[in-house]
């Protein structure tokens, strides 16, 4: 597939109809590649795609959006909905984009890999989009390991919002279904705990926080050109981890912020360094918003009203969450 | 002789909108209804003001309780602000609740001008419900408690 | 020498943190960080790297430097106190500690900060060697051996040799704490040979990581111009989030941002650590001096391996020790930088 997207992305360059492609650059490990624009053809040589491209693109496009010229950019399905969502809040030019929807099978975390023991990493195959590998094989230092491709994937990728892209101008590949759990099991689970054993969890995990912001700068949703953690008149430390509230405080607002817009796409439990469940925060969100106001996925389409920002004469009453126990 | 009085006192924040429930307090006093001292009351100029941050920084600040009054739901004065309100409280409130926040700790009213009898009722069953969840641990910010 | 088995190291735990503080790496939530001792804290002296450096011990994310409480119509001052006490920080590692020189070089020269200087006093630095050395290392880059922590600031020095721990007293402090858990120890000097070995087997295992033959031509303290004036930030810098992750696992990033935090009863005075990546970063009244993202990012780069070794006889800020290189959410790291950027005229 990555011959296919570079070769479609050179005929693009070529005939003119994009200035520049956002893709991936190959890293200088097997599993690091990174956001990159290429301008030219000689720059395409680096061009990569395989299952550690799990970077969202999207959000890149509110700046290429600035820039002269139409941008290709690859999107996965479930970057797609965060494209569409960008599209609605005016984020993002569609004109501007030349979108290819490429195909995913599902994509690797390589904290997924390292959890099964597997470290000193020299080389890994099976992480192309070429072929149906089911598993990875992996030289390392240590010797020789294996794994299952679906072992190795990320959390969200469990709970994939399905196979189709909801806004392109081609489609370049086959995707893959990878989708073997409940959507909100995690966070059902979590619902059945008593008060305290809720608040022992939280605490367990935002104890962890560093207070990096990586997960509120890798958001698509979070594209305010000032967070308002950010902000200097405002006297929450947004970067100091001084006391446990300081950390409930910033990740329920940051959720509570993006709530009826975040589509689930799962970057932020991505990029945590240390590994906190995020997407339970938004998930918790999604499926109260499902269960209130109907159901609803943010950038499934480019026109209809956010839950919060509308509402019907009979919603239910905030009283709500102490009756149900 | 100084008598220490080692009694918990809740402390509460209600916040009233400018058009129903502030007057609606305003009543309730002119009208010498009885409602604990422990309610501080902040004007806000609609339901729909009250940002969750509000919510959380009354809570890091030492408060036990907190209580959010406006208009009766078609009554808002800016005709809809109270329903966007409703909408954010609930999901807030669903929030707190799931990182185990005591779900007492929180409460959404609707009293107009005229319910001053109504609005020292809530004031009285709230601050009874906050007196027997007790101090506010759960979201607290250990550097406002005052040794 | 002595050795200690390894099933047998909850005992010495124990017995250290019967009279001293001991900070040593915990598994919490499924991530391992240095953290206090407990009884039923998960130790995990197994795992390579903890997420974030040990750094916090002598310099915490965030500390109070005093705090001033109202009381009637007088305002009372209260110093924060200074540690006083002595605590041991087990199972750092050779770049942990070739950081903690680093950051020696910043904090321990005039003016000396305080709270840095009474933590370091008073911490007992017990190294220990890295057995697996993982494709994201590279400290041999930087002159660190990590088989030998005996060769660092280190007062005590470990190995983990197969069921048991070699335990190597190196300082005046380290012999006294070898003292007060002796009893837990046993003489190992007929161990020195397999201890050779096993160091034998780490740097031949360094030698085959990938990085570990990085050059650093091209960059240094004399390269400012030429490094600072580079087109190539423009394009390296393209995909950094603007997050914290980088600075705040490093065990180098030193720089702090001192607030106030209203108590509603008193104000509170603390320093946390800052983030270059971050918008108001060096914020001063007349604004930032840094106004783009490409700035801030060259600032990271730019301070570890051309403005430190500048102001200090050629040590580079960087000590290989890979977190970034682990974690940074867009695969950015210093390691791309110095390879770009390298041996370039």
């Amino acid at each position: 597939m990555q011959e296919e997207l570079i070769k479609r992305a050179k005929e693009l360059l070529a005939d003119g109809t994009v200035a520049r492609v956002l893709g991936w650059k190959a890293g200088d490990l097997p599993y690091n590649p990174e956001p990159s624009y290429f301008e030219n053809e000689d720059q395409l040589k680096n061009f990569v795609y395989n299952g550690f491209c799990g970077a969202n693109l999207s959000k890149y496009m509110i700046e290429a959006s600035k820039l002269e010229g139409k941008t290709l950019v690859f999107l996965k399905p479930c970057d797609t909905y965060s494209f569409n969502q960008l599209i609605k809040e005016h984020r993002v030019d569609r004109e501007k984009a030349f979108i290819i929807g490429v195909g995913c099978k599902g994509k690797l975390s390589i904290e997924k890999i390292r959890e099964q023991g597997i470290k000193g990493i020299e080389s890994i195959t099976g992480a192309e989009m070429t072929d149906d590998a089911e598993t990875l094989t992996i030289q390392t230092i240590y010797g020789e390991k294996t794994c299952t491709y679906a072992s190795a994937m990320l959390g969200r990728c469990h709970v994939c919002k399905g196979k189709e892209h909801q806004v392109y101008d081609e489609l370049i590949g086959e995707s893959k279904d990878t989708k073997d759990a409940d959507r909100f099991a995690e966070v059902e689970k979590i619902e059945a705990m008593s008060p305290e054993e809720r608040f022992a969890f939280f605490q367990n995990e935002l104890s962890k926080c560093i207070r990096c912001n990586a997960c509120r700068n890798v958001c698509p949703a979070c594209s305010c050109r000032k967070c308002v953690f950010d902000s200097t008149k405002f006297d929450s430390a947004q970067k100091a981890n001084v006391d446990d509230f300081e950390e409930k405080m910033f990740h329920i607002i940051r959720a509570f912020h993006v709530a009826g817009r975040c589509t689930d796409c799962g970057e932020c439990s991505r990029v945590c360094p240390q590994g906190i469940p995020l997407h339970l925060f938004n998930r918790k969100f999604i499926k109260d918003i499902d269960k209130f106001y109907g159901e609803y996925q943010a950038g499934e389409d480019t026109d209809s009203k956010a839950p919060l920002t509308n509402f019907t004469f009979d919603d239910v009453e905030p009283s709500i969450v102490g009756e149900r126990g | 002789m100084s008598i220490e009085n080692t009694e918990f006192r809740p402390k509460i924040v209600a916040f009233c909108c400018n058009w129903c429930s502030y007057a609606g307090a305003d009543l309730a006093g002119s009208s010498r209804l009885v409602y604990p001292a422990d309610v501080k009351i902040i004007r806000v100029p609609c339901s729909c003001r009250v940002n969750p941050m509000f919510i959380l920084r009354a809570f890091e600040k030492g408060a036990d309780g907190v209580i959010m009054c406006g208009c009766h739901p078609g009554d808002c004065h800016y005709s809809t602000g109270n329903y966007y309100a409703r909408r954010r409280m609930t999901l807030l409130f669903s929030m707190l609740d799931f990182i185990g926040v005591e779900n007492g700790r929180t409460r959404v009213e609707w009293v107009s001008a005229a319910e001053g009898v109504k609005f020292s009722q809530t004031m009285n069953e709230f601050a009874e419900k906050i007196h027997s969840l007790g101090k506010n641990v759960r979201l607290e910010d250990l550097r406002c408690r005052k040794n | 020498m002595y050795k200690i088995a390894k099933s047998n190291l909850p005992a010495l735990f124990r017995a250290i943190a019967e009279t001293k503080e001991l900070y040593l790496p915990i598994r919490r939530a499924g991530q391992v960080n240095f953290g206090p001792w407990s009884e039923d804290a998960e130790v995990d002296v197994e795992t390579l790297k903890t997420v974030k450096s040990p750094k916090d011990v002598f310099f915490p994310q965030s500390e109070n430097l005093y705090s001033c409480e109202r009381e009637g119509k007088d305002i009372k001052i209260e110093p924060q106190a200074l540690q006083d006490q002595e605590f041991v920080v087990f199972g750092m590692k050779a770049c942990d500690i070739k950081g903690v020189e680093v950051l020696d070089k910043v904090f321990l020269a005039d003016p000396i900060d305080t709270f840095y200087a009474a933590r370091r006093d008073h911490g007992i630095i017990v190294a220990m060697a890295c057995h697996e050395p993982e494709e994201s290392c590279f400290c041999k880059v930087f002159g660190v051996d990590c088989a030998d922590p005996e060769k660092s600031a280190a007062d005590v020095a470990v190995w983990m040799l197969g069921d048991d721990l070699i335990w190597k007293a190196i300082t005046e402090k380290g012999e006294a704490l070898t003292k007060a858990v002796e009893s837990l120890l046993e003489n190992a000097d007929a161990d020195s040979d397999k201890l050779e070995e096993e160091k034998n087997n780490i740097r031949a295992i360094v030698e085959k990581l990938p990085y570990s033959n990085l050059s650093l031509e091209g960059w240094g303290g004399d390269k400012l111009e030429e490094k600072f004036n580079s087109p190539k930030w423009e394009e390296l810098y393209k995909p950094c989030l603007a997050c914290g992750t980088c600075t705040f696992v490093c065990p180098t990033c030193q720089c702090y941002d001192i607030k106030d935090y209203d108590t509603g009863h008193g104000v509170q005075r603390y320093r946390c650590w800052d983030s270059c990546m971050y918008s108001d970063f060096t914020m001063m009244a007349h604004g930032n001096n840094r106004t783009s993202q490409m700035q801030r990012f060259r600032q990271r780069f730019m301070h570890k391996l051309v403005y430190f070794p500048a102001n200090n006889d050629g040590m580079y800020s960087c000590v290989g020790c890979g977190r970034c290189v682990e974690k940074c959410p867009s695969s950015l790291n210093i390691v791309k930088v110095i390879k770009s950027m390298g041996g370039e005229q």
